[in-house]
Formats: C-alpha cells, structure tokens, sequence
C-alpha cells in the first residue's frame, strides 16, 4: 500500500451546538480527530450595547447591564454604579453596601451553579444540571423579592440600592444557606470523584500561570492556574474587606482545578453571604443626595421640591461631572470592568465593558490547539462563556 | 504607601525609563493616565511591562472613543494591570481614520482581538496587526458603528424573507420618528435655538441695517 496524502479537515461548529454556550461559531480545522486551528466567531449576539448606552441617561443604562452575562446579572451593574459614584464622588450607606456584596455573592453562586453543572452536562452528566437548577431557582426568588425579577434585576443604583429587603427575606436566605451546602455536596457526589468527570477534565485545557497571566485571564480561569488574584482582596471594593472568606487557588490549571475552584468558591460565598447577613447594620440603602438618587415615591406625593426632584430625575436624569474612570468588580466569570468617560452630561460620552469572556473566549485557539476534538468541548464548558458578554 | 503616591512614583519612573516620550501624565480619582504619541506607543508599553518598579503584567483592555470634533479623534486607551504591585495605568494616544497605531500584540498578545474590536467598532487602523478582521458586527457590515457620526438606529436590518426562502437586508424604516431628547437646560449654554429667538435676531439685524429685512425665514425647531 503505498502513501496516501490525507488532508485536514474543516468543520463548523455551531453557532447552533448545544456545546457551544449559545452562538460561538468555532471555524475548526481538524487533523484527524485533533483540533489544528479553531478560530471563534464572534458577534452572532451583538446588541450594541456600549452605543445604546451613550445615547440612555445613568438611570436608563443599568438594565443594559443585566442583559450582558445574564447569568451574572447585579454583579455587573456593580461594575457601572461603582464607576459612576466614583467619578461623582459618592458614598454608599453601609446597610446599601452590605445588600450590594450579599447580593454579588448570591449571583456568585447562581452562575457558578449554572457553570459547573452544565460543565458536567457537555462531558455526558445530565442529573447535576437538574439539581443546580433547582437551587438556582430559589436563589432567582430572592432576586425577585428584593428586585422584582427573577433574572433581569435593575437593582442597583447610583448611590445604593433601589430599596431595602423586604421583611422575611433576611431569614429566608439564611434558611437557604443552611441547606444549600448539603445540595452542594450531593452535586460533588456526582462530579468529583466521578471516574467519566475526571476523565473528561484532568490534565484538558492545561494553562501556565504566565500564559493565563499575559491571555488577560482573570477569576477563576488565572486562579485555577496557580495565581491568588482576586479583585474583593487585593483591591476590596464595598465591605469585602470586612468579609473573612478564602480564596481557593488551582494547582494544575486543568479543567478539572478550575471546577473545583468553583465549587470551593460556592462554599465561600455562602459563608460571606451568613457575614452579611449576621452584620448588617440598619439605617438607609441608598445615599441621601437628591440631586442625583430619586426621592422615595411616598415623599415624591408630599412635597413640593421631592416632585420637582422626581421629574428632575427621571426626564433629564442626574450629570456626572467630566472625566474618566475605571472600575472593576470580581464578577463571577473574572475581572468585569467598566471604562466611563463623561464629558458632564446627563449620558456618558463612552462606557467600554471590558467582559471576562471576551478575553478568556481569545484563548481558545491556544488552549484547544493540539487536543482532540471532544476536548474541545470540555475546554470550552471550562472558560464559562456567556454571549451576552462576550458579544456585548 | 497610599495610592496616589505610588502612582506619582510610577509616573516618574516612566518619565525617566523612557524620556521626552511622555506627552502628559494625570491622576485623577486615584488612577492613572499617561498619554504619548502613537509612534512611541510600543516603547512605553515595552517599559511598563518589564521595568522593575511596577511591571504591568496583565493586558487589561483596550478602548477607543470617538471625538468628532477634533482633529486627530480617536483616543485608544490601553488599560493596564500589575499583579506585583496591585497597580492599575492607563495610557492613551490620539489618531485619526487614516493615521494606524502600531498593534502592541507583540508587547502583550492578549491585544489581538481588543484591537480587532476597535478597529470594527471605530476604524482605528492597528499596524503590524496579524489578523485585522472585524469580529463583531455582522458578516459584510460597512462602517464603523460606534463612531458618533453612525447613527443610533443603523443604517440596514434584516428579517426573513419568507418567498425568497433567506434573510434579506433592507434598508431601515421607523413606523416611529426616531425620538431623542434634548435635555440641555436652556440656562446652561444650549448651543440651539428656541423657538421664538430667530424673530429678536431679525429684529435686531433690522436695527442695524433696515434695508437688509426681512431676515432669514423662522428655523423649524
């Protein structure tokens, strides 16, 4: 038999592939069964967002946040107002600060949930997604009591939160916190020591601390390599420097490290969320400047000036002074940032999302380069993309 | 040492490390800014990522911001991040449509599609770019959408055709004026004219010089 010639092989995969975390289009060029290039097409999901922003006021351009990583919802308008008040030099009350970081820790929870058990399903594990999803959905009551939706919150404000908890929820959440631990670990007891898991994820996707470092990882994809770098410790924004929580750091930079960082992660923010919810101080949710938060809708009906300030605010909006400012929060996915340039206008001038995903979607090709195409899979479970992020 | 302190601290040394390149250097609401021209941009970046005062590891993000107005409109930021150090810089050049920055992909590889985006977004032109292609808008989109001359409502949509059995583009129709609201206060320099204004213009004009009247007809506001 003499030599035959056997050329790579093109294939697509998706943007309609239940593997792929909604519209990744992946341009793969397969040498065999092993992944040559993969080039990511991107923008099936664009919205516009950054240019919808420029043209909305302050107020109107914080559910635009939510709708980015819809699985990482109030984390996100952290971002936002936090650049906002920055640039306005505004303070948070304490008990609106503590609503803020209990609440990030929920939405926390939520997405890694999501993450890792639907990691679980792209390798061949149908039961931990069903499980998740049900605590997710009691984790979604508390945003709907607090915000009045499930996922899309609008709960945050520049200046604070839109109003305090509800009675009985405080309770409530901690009831949850009791038992989602036991859940947790019924999840574990499918995933972790499960012999097809581990196959699937040990020593897939490895990366180094100095690749992880210069692809502009962040979160769990530079933490699962090795690196301690988190952004509610090293640059502590609301009261995470009150909070006493761990930060679990990877050894390998494996699939397999990453999930369990995220499940470590899970367990951290169920105790800061029992921190927050044992330290709360009474008192206001949000700041106390009617020049730029709304007044209450019961003081808008009894005076004069409550009124003028209402219409104020919800026609023109308030005006951030002029200038620049980046802010950063630990979202769930990484470090998501948010780049504000205000020329002293009720709308920003510009507002650059900097989306974990987008950079950590970038080094795809070189993760996946070399491994089979299966793996591919795994890899990309791994990264937690979300489109609406990455896409913006 | 407080923030700002070890800001002004990095600020020197970039001064010093790379001299008479530096073009402005800011700190405003603790962070930094560094501007420089677009030629120099490599060597400055080259000397945050490897000086040993604070070397900036990690390539945060990239964005660019559209100034109509002036000459040379775009700026390009480029966000930076030291891990050692827990420092955050920023630096910024100025170009214009035509004038191409040098891609810094070789400084810090993460840039590739942060510069692709700006590029499709923007039209910021990236020299020594790889792969320059547009990574977010549609398959054959023209223009750039986030520059401010780009109207909000775009310029094509699509939908699906159902005889020709494929999705068509057409160009777009409002069923509804596209309303954008203009909250200037009149009190705080409004660069318009109100309703009503044009006639104490003419008035005026008719003073000065009566055989130039009737001025020029109301603006429609």
């Amino acid at each position: 038999m003499g030599e035959t010639q056997i050329a790579n092989y093109t294939i697509n995969f998706g943007p309609q592939h239940p593997a792929a975390h909604g519209v990744l289009r992946l341009v793969m060029e397969l040498d065999g069964e092993v992944v040559a290039r993969a080039d990511p097409h991107i923008g099936l999901l664009h919205r516009g967002t950054e240019k919808l922003i420029e043209h909305k006021t302050y107020a109107q351009a914080i559910p635009y946040f939510d709708r980015l990583d819809y699985v990482s919802m109030m984390c996100q308008e952290h971002a936002f107002v936090l650049a906002a008040e920055k640039l306005l030099g505004l303070q948070v009350p304490l008990r609106g600060q503590y609503i803020r970081v209990l609440f990030s820790e929920i939405t926390r929870i939520l997405n890694h949930l999501l993450n890792v058990t639907t990691q679980g399903m792209d390798v061949g594990a149908i039961t931990p997604t069903l499980w998740g999803f049900e605590e997710r959905e009691k984790l979604m009551e508390f945003y709907e009591r607090v915000s009045g939706a499930r996922m899309h919150a609008n709960y945050f404000r520049v200046g604070g939160v839109h109003q305090d908890m509800p009675d009985g929820l405080a309770e409530d959440i901690m009831a949850f916190t009791a038992t989602f631990p036991r859940a947790l670990d019924d999840i574990e007891a499918l995933l972790t020591e499960n012999r097809i898991f581990k196959q699937r994820n040990v020593d897939i996707g490895i990366i180094s601390a100095k690749d992880a470092i210069d692809w502009g990882f962040t979160g769990v994809m530079l933490r699962g390599s090795g690196v301690a770098w988190d952004l509610r410790k090293s640059q502590p924004y609301e009261v995470y420097d009150r909070m006493s929580f761990d930060i679990p750091v990877g050894k390998h930079g494996d699939c397999y490290d990453r999930y369990v960082c995220r499940i470590e992660e899970m367990r951290q923010s169920v105790g800061i969320i029992q921190q927050c919810l044992r330290e709360m101080p009474a008192g206001p949710v949000i700041a106390d400047d009617h020049k730029i938060v709304p007044p209450r809708r019961s003081e808008m009906k009894a005076t004069m000036e409550s009124l003028i300030h209402h219409f104020k605010l919800f026609t023109e909006g308030h005006r951030v002074p002029a200038g620049e400012v980046y802010a950063a929060v630990e979202a769930p996915k990484g470090e998501f940032g948010v780049f504000l340039v205000s020329d002293g206008e009720n709308r920003p001038y510009r507002c650059k999302i900097r989306a974990p995903g987008f950079a950590h979607l970038q080094a795809l090709e070189f993760m996946t380069r070399g491994h089979m195409l299966a793996d591919a899979v795994a890899i990309i479970g791994t990264l937690d993309i979300v489109f609406g992020e990455i896409d913006r | 040492m407080d923030n700002d302190a070890a800001l002004r601290e990095l600020s020197d040394a970039v001064t010093a490390g790379v001299p008479g390149v530096v073009t402005a250097s800011k700190i405003a609401v603790g962070q930094l800014t560094l501007s420089c021209e677009a030629a120099d941009l490599t060597r400055v970046l080259t000397f945050l990522r490897d000086n040993a005062t604070a070397p900036f590891q990690q390539f945060v993000d990239l964005a660019a911001v559209d100034w109509p107005s002036r000459v040379r409109r775009f700026d390009v930021v480029y966000n930076l991040l030291s891990l050692t150090r827990n420092l955050r810089a920023r630096v910024k050049v100025e170009t214009d449509e035509s004038t191409p920055v040098p891609s810094v992909i070789d400084v810090y590889r993460a840039a590739g599609w942060y510069e692709r985006e700006a590029w499709d977004l923007y039209g910021v032109l990236f020299s020594g770019h790889p792969d320059l292609r547009r990574i977010l808008t549609d398959y054959g989109f023209e223009g750039h959408p986030l520059r401010k001359d780009f109207p909000l409502t775009g310029y094509v949509e699509v939908r699906y055709d159902a005889e020709q059995k494929r999705v068509v583009y057409e160009p777009v129709s409002l069923t509804q004026e596209f309303r954008t609201f203009d909250f200037l206060s009149p009190w705080e320099g409004a660069q318009y004219i109100l309703p009503g204004d044009e006639k104490a213009r003419a008035a005026d004009a008719a003073k000065q010089n009566p055989a130039a009247a009737p001025a020029a007809p109301p603006k429609a506001n």
